[in-house]
């Protein structure tokens, strides 16, 4: 039985649910009912797709029967399979925070315009799982102008002072890299005639050197801004910290690693050569050593968490930049990984915000004793994401270091030095988010405990500690009383599948390794794009050797 | 595919242009910027295709040559995106005019006011 039916589904699913949630935009309830179903059956559809994929080979389908190198081409193979199931997984949990946010928060009223928040958001999703589909650089433009459309509005929701002004860079930025990527696809359309991407792999090596790396240069700009690579990566940590808990979780989850699959998909598939691959490693570098420097230097838990989410693109894009089958598959699985435990650490951190009033560390204090439960749901996720040894985050690392000793240039050892540093600094980081929030006693400057600006010195020791046992007392009545629980159920979830990455990691990391080995070896997208209609037109393929029993879509 | 000097010139113009005014913090001019470049890069896709030759009407006899549609199909897309985009564009322009009584985009607060403290609580 065929199920390439299944793969526009992905896409129709979401965008339909929009539409439906957009007609029932005064009716919360049948809202939240559609949306979550929709993305429920989204999950279903993928994970069925990518048990497909990984037993016979990519899916294709040609929209409206045009083949490949004329229509539009939808292909999902175990990459593409991978990284949308993952992000469903995502955008279930942050839907369902962000719904029961929405429901603790009716009484707030106008700040926060609920009706808009799930269109907006299905059609988020419905640009992310577009992007992971597309089989030609058209509609992977497309698809980026769905979900940058759809994140302006989630950034600035309720359009208040500091959200515009924090959401401007971001969509300036925004809206410059989809010009240069707007223009690399003009150029590439001169150079070779074609824009699908399997058929521009056969065509891009007969082109002239200083060509292809225009093309290659142009491409890696627009997608390096989207994944917010070192030079181009200010915008990241000053727009994403102002937006709300869930919309926060959902951009750091997902949007810069759709800026990540691109480049994998672009220098895997277009670019196979490994030009460029020394700048790449540069760039890695910078983004980790800056990133993680400027991580360390914050004084709110927010924007520290964007600084490492910038720090840490940079592993994905050292796998990336070494261009082997190892490099790429310790890269997807890190991809996975890195997805799952940032979005667990902004919605815990959300949660946080609930509790204490901020996430200013200054004014934190206490939490561990007054929220256990949250406590336990920051400490797993930051631990994962320092790398601690056995988490996903440690076995991502290794895969990453490893890939970089067996290749064995002196740059590919500076970038495992400068990860294991970015590793540790990581660490110093996050512990000191939690030996500020959660370890040490509430500080009596802190907003529940009345004034915010009393200072401690001339207290007595005893009053110290009458008044922080009520601090804590007060907090673990707030904690209860603030925390709704389908936020916290869908942090646990979260958490619990990030931890499942570690658990199951044999497995995962299985389909990673496959999904880096089909990557390397182009002919089986190729083929299973210009096969899957009729046979690629003649004297257009002069590299691709076909490879029997691909079944597309079979 | 011919080069055509006139139409190289246009491009590196708009282009020029659109983002020198794409720099300015006044949001108006941000988008001036915008849909100027956005006309630089269409130009770009349309030089991409073939010129010179009529377009596709009926059936292309053998050897005939027609105009490529793909870039006028991929011309229209992104016009279409430019309008979507704008459209939000303006509409944050204006908000950011009524809060703050000026076309530009604020400096930042004061580090540890932004340090994403109340950032998530509306205050306007």
């Amino acid at each position: 039985m065929s199920w390439t039916w299944l793969l526009p589904l992905s896409i129709i699913l979401p965008i339909s649910g929009a539409a439906l949630t957009l007609v029932a935009s005064r009716r919360p309830r049948v809202q939240r009912t559609i949306s979550v179903t929709v993305v429920s059956v989204q999950l279903l559809v993928e994970l069925v797709m990518i048990t497909q994929v990984t037993r016979n080979g990519p899916m294709v389908m040609h929209i409206g029967g045009w083949t490949a190198p004329l229509g539009i081409t939808l292909v999902a193979d175990e990459l593409a399979a991978f990284m949308m199931v993952v992000s469903t997984v995502v955008s279930l949990a942050v839907l369902v925070y962000g719904i029961s946010q929405g429901m603790a928060d009716r009484e707030v009223g106008p700040e926060v315009p609920i009706s808009i928040f799930h269109p907006t958001f299905l059609i988020l999703i419905t640009g992310v799982s577009n992007a992971f589909v597309a089989g030609d650089l058209f509609n992977l433009f497309v698809s980026f102008e769905i979900l940058l459309t759809a994140s302006f509005v989630l950034l600035t929701t309720g359009g208040t002072r500091e959200r515009l002004r924090a959401g401007a860079p971001y969509i300036v930025v925004s809206l410059l890299s989809s010009l240069i990527f707007l223009s690399g696809i003009a150029m590439v359309y001169a150079a070779t005639g074609t824009v699908n991407l399997a058929d521009l792999s056969t065509k891009i090596p007969a082109l002239p050197a200083g060509i292809v790396a225009t093309l290659q240069a142009l491409l890696l700009v627009a997608f390096g801004i989207k994944a917010a690579v070192f030079p181009m990566s200010a915008w990241l940590p000053d727009s994403y910290p102002s937006a709300p808990a869930p919309v926060t979780a959902v951009f750091a989850g997902l949007l810069t690693k759709v800026g990540i699959y691109a480049i994998i998909r672009v220098q895997t598939l277009l670019f196979p050569t490994g030009s460029f691959g020394t700048l790449l490693m540069i760039a890695a570098l910078a983004t980790m050593i800056v990133g993680i420097l400027g991580a360390i230097s914050q004084s709110g838990i927010k924007r520290m968490l964007s600084f490492t989410l910038v720090s840490h693109i940079g592993y994905m894009l050292f796998g990336v930049a070494l261009g082997s089958q190892t490099g790429l598959s310790a890269a997807i699985y890190y991809v996975a990984h890195h997805i799952l435990v940032q979005t667990a650490l902004f919605l815990a951190v959300g949660l946080v915000e609930r509790v204490a009033g901020t996430t200013v560390l200054a004014r934190l204090g206490g939490l561990a004793g007054a929220a256990p439960m949250l406590a336990v749901l920051f400490f797993i996720p930051a631990m994962n994401l320092a790398g601690v040894p056995p988490l996903s985050g440690f076995l991502g690392k290794v895969g990453l270091f490893e890939a970089g000793v067996q290749d064995g240039r002196v740059l590919a050892y500076v970038l495992v030095a400068g990860g294991a540093l970015t590793s540790l600094l990581t660490l110093y980081a996050i512990i000191r988010v939690w030996g500020r929030a959660f370890w040490r006693p509430v500080p009596e400057s802190t907003p529940v405990g009345g004034d915010p600006l009393e200072t401690e010195s001339g207290r007595s020791l005893l009053t110290r500690r009458r008044v922080h046992r009520e601090a804590q007392r007060r907090l673990a009545r707030q904690e209860t009383a603030r925390l709704p629980m389908g936020m916290v159920g869908a942090t646990t979830a979260i958490v619990a599948v990030g931890v499942l990455l570690t658990v199951a990691a044999g497995p995962i990391y299985g389909v990673a390794a496959t999904a880096g080995e089909s990557l390397s070896d182009r002919s089986v997208y190729v083929d299973a794009v210009l096969d899957a209609g009729v046979p690629a037109p003649p004297g257009a393929t002069p590299g691709a050797v076909p490879a029997p029993g691909t079944g597309a879509g079979g | 595919m011919t080069t055509n000097l006139a139409l190289a010139l246009t491009i590196g113009g708009l282009f020029a242009a659109g983002v020198y005014l794409m720099l300015s913090r006044n949001l108006i001019r941000v988008i001036l910027g915008f849909l100027l470049a956005g006309h630089a890069v269409n130009l770009l896709l349309l030089t991409s295709g073939k010129s010179g030759v009529p377009p596709i009407v009926g059936e292309a006899q053998n050897g005939e040559q027609v105009a490529d549609p793909l870039p006028q199909a991929m011309i229209l897309t992104a016009i279409v995106i430019s309008l979507a985009v704008s459209t939000f564009l303006f509409a944050m322009a204006y908000r950011n005019y009524r809060n703050t009584r000026d076309p530009e985009i604020e400096d930042e607060l004061e580090p540890d006011e932004f340090a994403d403290a109340e950032a998530g609580a509306g205050e306007e």
